[in-house]
């Protein structure tokens, strides 16, 4: 239960743009994902969650770098070289199931023939008729539908091209899984039914999830732990539970978040957050936030789960 | 009143995807449009948009039937009419700034010296800083992008809103800065709204009428 699969430190990415501008995309995150955990992290578009996937992958653009380091069981994927990553991590130690599976499936070629070579490179397995059981296997895994394995993926739903993703992700057994917004776009049952499948592949493999989303609904639905994200950084990293139930967040931004929901408070959080290129001194969310005070120059560190001068109290402890 | 009236509509003629729906909006009333993905749904806004024209039914707008469709509607009814998409990316030139993007509808209807003093106003109205105006669309985020597109829409002060999935790709404190910013509008103009969504909290509590997909027109 508590074998950590991934564990992420001091983790920091920046862009070297032209002109000697810096963009710092993430900024020293910490984290552990365990087997049989689903750690959602979530934030909204532009701070940084899906660099950190790419990172993780060894999928940035050449104009990056990066500090920290990220082991995966004794490999530190950051160091690693790209022959080691394309060989043994991608596909095989690390599963990714892309943010937009109709763009991510090759659309010229049927839904088997995907899977069949994914088996062929991934496990090995040889001769046409082995490869044909193989793929139909891996696709059952997926609750794929076996009649719609000979089609293209411009005649899937959106549900099952986001199966046929999940099917070829699952193909090398990884023991972590990576999912980019796998919910994008689809509709709420949809939404459900994904993130309910997600978790099933978590559970019964002991797999470990590191799921990116800003749909908070499918995070309260699927995680164990929720990872805040605010422009680079992770703000917040607690029980999902919490998080989501009476408790409530602690960071001024993880409430916010909340209260913006439409079955909630429904009220946005003034202004818009900084740029990544140009973030103050100090507490990068403090122009909006309501407890700002003098100590909120300094940069807050990530101590008992919340990175922040003024993190709200719970109720219990206050009396 | 905004009046759709037995419409059929799709891509091919043999199987339209919207059969035989029927859907009015008041003045100053914000109608929200629930139905699952690949319902039709987005199709019956192009169409209330007059950006798609029906196979069959009519489209009445206050009372007159719409005959021209596109491009080729009279200007009083393109302008009558904003429409937001569901992706920002898809729905803007990648070449214009913002504040070309926003202007834009001005330009098209030889209004160029109102542009600096609306584009202003939108500006603080859906909540974008002077430093993000000068920027090209690869610049900035999702979110800042939608808040744009809203802008582009407000901007002629349209009588009629039509939203489709406007917050499907944002967070959700952007998602209720957008709404926010939609209904100050609605307050000050008394402008229409069809909202079409999937997300039933959020357009539950946006609109104040909440169609079903599967109520509309005879059972399909």
């Amino acid at each position: 239960m508590t074998s950590v699969v991934l564990s992420v430190r001091g983790l920091s990415v920046r862009f070297l743009m032209p002109g000697g501008r810096r963009i710092a995309a993430v900024t020293d995150a910490h984290f552990d994902v365990t087997a049989g955990e689903c750690l959602a992290l979530i934030g909204e578009s532009g701070c940084g969650k899906s660099v950190l996937a790419s990172a993780l992958l060894g999928l940035l653009p050449a104009n990056a770098q990066t500090a920290g380091e990220a082991h995966l069981a004794d490999l530190d994927l950051l160091a690693a070289d790209e022959r080691t990553l394309a060989r043994t991590v991608r596909g095989r130690r690390i599963g990714l199931i892309p943010q937009s599976p109709a763009a991510h499936l090759t659309p010229v070629r049927t839904i088997r023939s995907q899977l069949e070579e994914t088996v062929a490179a991934l496990r090995g397995v040889q001769g046409r008729k082995a490869l044909r059981a193989a793929a139909e296997e891996a696709a059952e895994r997926a609750a794929f539908p076996a009649d719609h394995l000979d089609r293209h993926p411009h005649e899937l739903s959106g549900g099952l091209a986001q199966r046929a993703a999940t099917a070829l992700a699952l193909v090398g057994d990884a023991p972590l899984l990576l999912a980019d917004e796998p919910t994008t776009g689809l509709d709420r049952d949809l939404v459900d039914h994904t993130v309910d499948e997600l978790r099933r592949h978590v559970d019964t493999a002991d797999r470990a999830l590191l799921m990116i989303t800003h749909d908070l609904a499918a995070a309260e639905r699927i995680a164990d732990r929720v990872a805040v994200m605010y422009a680079g950084r992770i703000v917040e990293l607690t029980d999902a539970a919490a998080f989501f139930g009476e408790t409530g967040p602690r960071h001024p931004y993880s409430r916010g978040l909340l209260a913006a929901l439409p079955d909630r408070a429904f009220t946005p959080i003034p202004g818009m957050p900084p740029e990544l290129g140009a973030l103050p001194d100090g507490c990068a969310f403090a122009a909006r936030c309501d407890r700002t005070t003098a100590a909120c120059t300094a940069v807050p560190h990530l101590t008992d789960a919340v990175a922040c001068h003024h993190p709200h109290v719970p109720e219990g402890i206050r009396a | 009143m905004l009046e759709l009236r037995a419409i059929t509509a799709g891509y091919d003629r043999r199987t339209p995807v919207v059969r035989d729906v029927s859907l009015s909006v008041e003045p100053g009333e914000a109608v929200g449009l629930l139905g699952p993905s690949g319902c039709g749904k987005s199709t019956l806004a192009r169409v209330a948009a007059l950006l798609h024209r029906p196979d069959s039914g009519t489209v009445l707008l206050d009372g007159e039937p719409v005959h021209r469709w596109r491009h080729r509607a009279p200007r009083a009814h393109r302008t009558a009419f904003g429409v937001v998409f569901q992706q920002p990316r898809l729905s803007v030139d990648p070449r214009l700034r913002l504040t070309d993007l926003m202007a834009e509808p001005l330009r098209a209807t030889g209004r160029r010296n109102e542009i600096p003093d609306r584009v202003a106003e939108l500006a603080t109205a859906v909540g974008l800083t002077p430093d993000l105006l000068t920027r090209r669309p690869h610049e900035v985020s999702d979110g800042q992008l939608q808040r744009a597109c809203l802008a582009r829409a407000l901007v002629l002060r349209p009588r009629w809103l039509i939203c489709d999935e406007i917050t499907a790709m944002l967070d959700a404190s952007t998602s209720a800065a957008l709404v926010a910013a939609v209904e100050d509008y609605r307050a000050e103009t008394g402008a229409g709204l069809l909202a079409v969504g999937h997300d039933h909290a959020l357009l539950n509590r946006w609109c104040g009428r909440l169609v079903r997909w599967d109520d509309l027109g005879p059972a399909a």
